[in-house]
């Protein structure tokens, strides 16, 4: 029998807040432990939170970005549970009427386009986090009360790859939208998933297991390669999956069961009585529908759409939002887009890197992209003039125009000057000539490599082949 | 004795210069060494940081500050132990926080501090105002001043007393079903409930977060009204707090009671209301009528169920509002093997009976499974008890009730008897679990022994004014309010 992974994902982004979610508190990764604490994120005796709007605002602009419903009620709840990494022994979660509900995310997988549905993006607060030594553990409660949104989706996802392309383009959403960084080393990006095998073309779900403890998109990815094939030799061989929860070791690249259903918390959620209940108005959705951007998929189709380019170019653009700008602040009016994009992505990114600036740094105005692709296309230089005249522009700032007049560079048209230069470079190589009077085509190459040279690369290399064939061949 | 004067009196004095803050504050202190060994309302007193913060206010009124910009300055108001002061022990009457010291100032704290007040002592409470006798103390309970064998009430036992002891000139409670009138009913003087969202609970350690508020005793209406005023107010670190204007609350007492309507709830002149009581509350109904303002029935129908609800839902906050005292970061800890350990082992300590019997209450109406029909009815529930008072609103400007059923009763008298003891709350708790505003002055005494009896006002939401206009004018038609115990007079 065959069989099928149902797999959905639960995935825990920090929101991109300069305080935490409760207390004016920096929201900022890695400093010394317990410095960004206050009585209200310790949880002391006596405090109570209050809301922080931008995170707010930030739930909501990810429904939108993720085509959610944007209930005009939701509220906080609180959800009890013991452990030293939460000091309130309840973290403040957004239970049955969460910020946003229902939506999808479309992404490219298998050379098409996949959809995977949002059941939800609910607010919550981060907690603490625990550190182990030898003899004793610390807290740090540097994270607790971090904003922290949970992406919860529909189990419409069936193999490992799809729940990491899926992972990918979440992450692209949400870092383009602002809503996050996503910064997966900083621990931004946290996912658990939720897994389970049942034969082929049925519909009935089998026991639901959750694997927790992946640090990184390729972990979830890896944990599930792992688990899937475990649970359909466990089902094939005729045993029984029961609900529980495992836990990824990525040394050993298995999982182990942490705990099975009947250890399952009660975790009695409640509504906060600290918060009151948010109730969006017209006004306060409408300015965060202005800060919705366009998706990375839809870039991408549009860039290739409108520019010609290739869809590894609008990738490129997509990953790199601010060269993609740049691109398209130059490519608009330009008459050869994809020979712009070329240079954005295949010299000027590469200058950027060698020289450890980016675009901000740059001392040519973006017209001067568009003005050196128009001194190849018209022939006025050629490509390989071209990448000197790139390297000054880029270190000085002068207009390409400027540096091929100041230097000379203009490619040289003129038959009679190239004549010269032909008959020079026969003279030079008699054997090359003979060897290309005797048939062999190959030995005009070298001919018009030496062309070339006694005209420093100026000659057009076009109008040098002719003239050196009609020559030889006369 | 200095300490003896009323807010309002003390305020005149200092203004005129004829006493210092130092005085009245060290009179305070006196008053407590003679007589707190008997009373024990106080936990801790902090007499050095009170004498300093009464120096300082002595300075600032030769600086020439005025009560005109810090109405309370240089006035001794004395803290229940579950408000936070920076740098001052907070136990909430509980041994789970041992040796706490709060890091910050509650809200209320900071704006008794900004009126001028000298912020002092830690005023003895069940724990963590889990009850209505001050037994569940971890440190013993406070005593009644007028009869040291009986209970003050609960929680904020020690407020009330320490008020009618005259060990300080005001003070501050909490009152989450009658924590701040039911106790100060019983020591025979003054307690506020403020509307739900008229004062900030930032600071305020939670015990049920939907029901708390806080509150204040004192020894006159007037006194009440400046310490509400100084009190209230929207507050940014408490998202429930409303942003409705504070008015001049000593402006609405005018003695001026023509053709306000006073409702009686027919419900709650129930069986097991003490017959003295009784003639007590009707006494103080004709006085009313004699001063010009209307009496007339109501009912409010859903009051039987009140009990029940408030149980409920009290004890499902609190079970998550206890949560925090694991022994984790601060407090008590007790050492286990593993967390859990440590958990069980510290609760198991730290936490007294009544509160154990109180978080697992709301653990169970919390679980899965049982919460539709706990939780979820008790909250429905409330919102008709609530709009039980509201209908009622439309008809009268204040609802008066006795405060407590009985005056106050003897020390180990009820503690076997759970139940019974929460009903001594019957007539206040309905007021927290709708959210309006409630006062208990003295009506009466008992005769034999001399015990205080209380009559409450109840009013709308945010309308403190009218009950405060209400009590006042009853207040100065009659002289209960100058009656004293003979506590700390044989020494």
């Amino acid at each position: 029998m065959e069989y099928e992974a149902v797999i959905g994902l639960e995935t825990h982004v920090q929101l991109k807040t300069r305080s935490k979610m409760w207390c004016g508190c920096a929201n900022q990764f890695g400093a010394p432990p317990n410095t960004h604490v206050c009585p209200v994120c310790l949880g002391l005796p006596g405090v109570l939170p209050v809301a922080n709007e931008e995170a707010l605002r930030l739930t909501v602009l990810t429904g939108m970005l993720l085509h959610c419903d944007i209930p005009r009620y939701a509220k906080f709840d609180r959800k009890n549970y013991f452990y030293p990494d939460v000091a309130k022994n309840y973290q403040i979660t957004q239970y049955d009427k969460p910020s946003t509900i229902g939506g999808y995310v479309d992404f490219e997988f298998n050379g098409g386009i996949s959809r995977v549905r949002i059941t939800r993006a609910h607010l919550e607060e981060d907690v603490a986090k625990n550190f182990h030594f030898e003899r004793t553990s610390g807290v740090d409660f540097n994270r607790a009360g971090v904003p922290l949104m949970e992406v919860v989706s529909e189990p419409d996802i069936t193999s490992a790859d799809m729940a990491y392309e899926y992972l990918n383009a979440l992450k692209d959403i949400l870092v383009y939208g602002g809503v996050s960084d996503c910064d997966m080393e900083k621990g931004m990006v946290r996912c658990d998933v939720n897994v389970s095998v049942r034969p082929k073309g049925t519909t009935e779900l089998g026991a639901k297991i959750e694997i927790k403890n992946m640090n990184s998109f390729s972990g979830v990815r890896k944990a599930l390669e792992y688990e899937i094939p475990r649970q359909i030799e466990v089902v094939s061989r005729g045993g029984k999956l029961i609900q529980s929860t495992r836990r990824w070791d990525d040394v050993a690249g298995i999982t182990e069961e942490m705990r099975t259903k009947e250890y399952a918390h009660d975790y009695r959620y409640f509504p906060e009585p600290d918060l009151m209940p948010f109730t969006p108005t017209d006004e306060w959705l409408a300015d965060i529908s202005r800060r919705v951007v366009e998706l990375p998929l839809a870039r991408k189709q549009r860039l290739m759409q409108d520019y010609q380019l290739p869809a590894p170019d609008a990738q490129t653009f997509v990953w790199d939002k601010p060269l993609g700008n740049y691109f398209e602040g130059i490519a608009k009016t330009a008459k050869n887009p994809k020979a712009i994009a070329n240079w954005v992505i295949n010299n000027l990114r590469a200058k950027l890197g060698e020289s450890q600036t980016t675009l901000a740094d740059l001392k040519f105005a973006p017209a001067a992209v568009a003005e050196l692709v128009e001194l190849i296309d018209s022939g006025k230089i050629s490509g390989k003039i071209a990448q000197e005249v790139f390297s000054d522009m880029f270190s000085t700032g002068e207009a390409p125009g400027k540096i091929v007049e100041r230097k000379g560079l203009a490619q040289v048209s003129d038959t009679g000057a190239i004549e010269a230069l032909c008959d020079q470079a026969i003279a030079a190589n008699p054997g090359p000539a003979a060897d290309f009077r005797a048939g062999k085509a190959a030995a005009l190459n070298f001919l018009k490599g030496q062309v070339m040279k006694l005209s420093k690369g100026k000659a057009n290399p076009a109008l040098a082949g002719e003239i050196l064939e009609r020559k030889l061949k006369a | 004795m200095l300490n003896q004067l009323t807010l309002t009196e003390l305020v005149e004095r200092l203004e005129d210069r004829q006493v210092s803050s130092c005085a009245v504050t060290q009179d305070c202190l006196d008053q407590i060494k003679r007589v707190d060994s008997e009373l024990h309302a106080f936990l801790s007193c902090d007499s050095e940081d009170a004498l300093a913060q009464a120096k300082a206010a002595d300075q600032a009124m030769t600086a020439g500050v005025t009560h005109r910009e810090k109405p309370l300055l240089g006035v001794p108001v004395a803290i229940k132990d579950i408000i936070a002061v920076r740098n001052q022990p907070m136990s909430c009457g509980s041994r789970i926080l041992h040796d706490y010291l709060s890091p910050y100032d509650a809200t209320v704290i900071s704006r008794l501090r900004a009126a001028g007040a000298v912020v002092f002592g830690r005023l003895n409470m069940d724990e963590f105002a889990m009850g209505s006798s001050n037994e569940n103390s971890a440190f013993g309970p406070v005593r009644n001043p007028w009869d040291t064998t009986r209970i003050p009430g609960g929680s904020s036992g020690g407020s009330a007393a320490a008020v009618v002891a005259d060990e300080c000139i005001a003070s501050l409670g909490s009152d989450t079903g009658g924590s701040v009138r039911q106790p100060a009913a019983l020591c025979g003087c003054v307690g506020l409930k403020p509307s739900y969202g008229r004062v900030s609970r930032y600071g305020l350690v939670a015990y049920a977060s939907s029901l708390d508020q806080v509150g204040c005793c004192a020894k006159r209406v007037r006194d009440a009204a400046v310490l509400l005023e100084a009190l209230s107010g929207m507050d940014p670190r408490d998202s429930t707090t409303v942003p409705q204007p504070v008015p001049h609350y000593t402006s609405a007492l005018t003695g001026e009671i023509k053709g306000l309507r006073i409702g009686l709830p027919k419900e709650y002149m129930v069986g097991g209301l003490d017959a003295e009581v009784e003639t007590a509350i009707k006494a103080a109904v004709k006085q009313f009528a004699k001063l010009g303002a209307t009496v007339v029935d109501v009912s409010l129908p859903h009051t039987d169920y009140a009990i029940a609800t408030y149980y409920i839902i009290a004890t499902a906050e609190a079970s998550a509002n206890l949560a925090r005292f694991d022994g984790i970061r601060y407090g008590l800890r007790v050492e286990g093997s593993d967390p859990a350990e440590l958990y069980s082992r510290t609760r198991g300590d730290g936490f007294g009976v009544e509160v154990k019997r109180r978080i697992i209450l709301g653990t169970y109406v919390l679980s899965s499974g049982y919460y539709d029909a706990y939780y979820l009815r008790a909250q429905k529930v409330r919102t008709l008890i609530r709009s039980d008072f509201l209908k009622a609103f439309e008809q009268v400007d204040a609802i008066l009730t006795p405060t407590t059923p009985t005056p106050a009763f003897r020390i180990g008298e009820k503690t076997g008897d759970p139940l019974q003891m929460y009903l001594s709350d019957i007539f206040t708790i309905s007021a927290n679990l709708a959210g309006i505003c409630g006062i208990s002055l003295p009506c009466g005494f008992t005769r034999d022994p001399k015990l205080p009896i209380g009559l409450q006002l109840q009013g709308k939401p945010f309308a403190e004014e009218t009950i405060l206009r209400l009590a006042h004018a009853y207040e100065q038609s009659t002289t209960w309010h100058k009656e004293r115990p003979r506590i700390g007079e044989r020494k």
